[in-house]
């Protein structure tokens, strides 16, 4: 059997679905996917173990906590790329961070624990590595979600 | 909104994940000397403020052979952004979808929508599913495709005093 299954990817969406607040959230789950309890624990624990989903669990807002993020992005000649990559990983206020074919060449999310962090942040890149932070807070959110053919 | 200190402690245990076991929510209130319907009274609150966005997987696109990822940005009209984001956010194969701000002259873009793939010929398939959708209403577009994943880490909570 090819894994992950058609059961599989049925689980993965559901699992992206909100987990009820009761005493035996999976059961429900299970029902749905005409599994039982354990055996599809073993599918979630088996997809988390196997790195098709990186983590299972509550999803927190900083910004709600009283947190920052900001999307931000830099045009980096590629003469200075790797110097420049080395000084932005090193804060932790850099959550993620991407390289992109554009001329905005690197993109990365901060994270901080107040508003007023995240332009600290981006100012201190700026003064650092002498290139501009072009930065893009949402306004508005859309959507968030993913869906694999099932 | 606020969080107290037992929140606090409760973000902290669950920060790598809830446990993949029959009753989650009673084995973390076992772990922290609380109830089970402490830990859920507490997430309970914690959703309704938005500190909890939803309780689910997170998906790894790349394991799941989603190795094509592409940003695609669109320059859309600001009286309409709400009325069209919301369409192009309930796209299936759309992951994140965002307003922005401009970065003018050179960044006209206003609209971010997350399209991954397994080859790139299927992310321009789906961009060109949003160009119809956005008609005469998009000004222009962009796409970026990530090349290297630079970092990649979860969200780390600060422990306050």
């Amino acid at each position: 059997m090819i894994r992950p299954d058609k059961t599989d990817r049925a689980l993965l969406n559901l699992l992206q679905e909100d987990l009820p607040l009761t005493h035996r959230p999976f059961a429900a789950l299970a029902a749905r996917l005409e599994l039982t309890e354990p055996a599809l624990l073993d599918r979630v624990t088996w997809l988390r173990d196997e790195g098709y989903i990186t983590r299972f669990g509550p999803f927190f807002d900083a910004a709600a906590m009283g947190g920052a993020f900001c999307l931000c992005a830099m045009a980096v000649p590629a003469a200075d790329f790797d110097a420049v990559l080395t000084k932005v990983n090193a804060r932790p206020e850099v959550a993620h961070n991407y390289e992109r074919a554009h001329r905005l060449n690197m993109w990365f999310v901060l994270a901080t624990e107040t508003p007023e962090g995240i332009a600290q942040t981006a100012d201190a890149i700026e003064r650092e590595t002498g290139l501009k932070v072009l930065r893009f807070p949402k306004l508005q959110e859309f959507y968030i979600g993913f869906r694999v053919a099932a | 909104m606020s969080i107290d200190s037992t929140d606090r402690v409760l973000i902290e245990a669950l920060q790598g994940g809830l446990p993949l076991v029959p009753a989650p929510y009673a084995e973390v209130a076992d772990r922290l000397g609380l109830t089970e319907a402490e830990v859920t009274d507490r997430l309970a609150a914690m959703k309704s403020t938005g500190v909890i966005r939803r309780i689910a997987a997170a998906p790894n696109h790349y394991r799941l052979g989603m190795t094509a990822n592409g940003m695609t940005v669109w320059d859309v009209a600001d009286a309409r952004i709400a009325e069209l984001g919301a369409q192009v956010g309930a796209l299936p194969f759309v992951t994140h979808c965002y307003e922005r701000p401009r970065a003018l002259p050179n960044w006209p873009f206003n609209l971010f929508a997350m399209v991954h793939g397994e080859t790139r010929e299927e992310v321009e398939a789906k961009r060109a599913q949003i160009r119809d959708l956005l008609g005469d209403a998009r000004r222009g577009d962009d796409i970026l495709y990530s090349t290297r994943i630079l970092k990649k880490t979860g969200l780390r909570l600060r422990k306050r005093g």
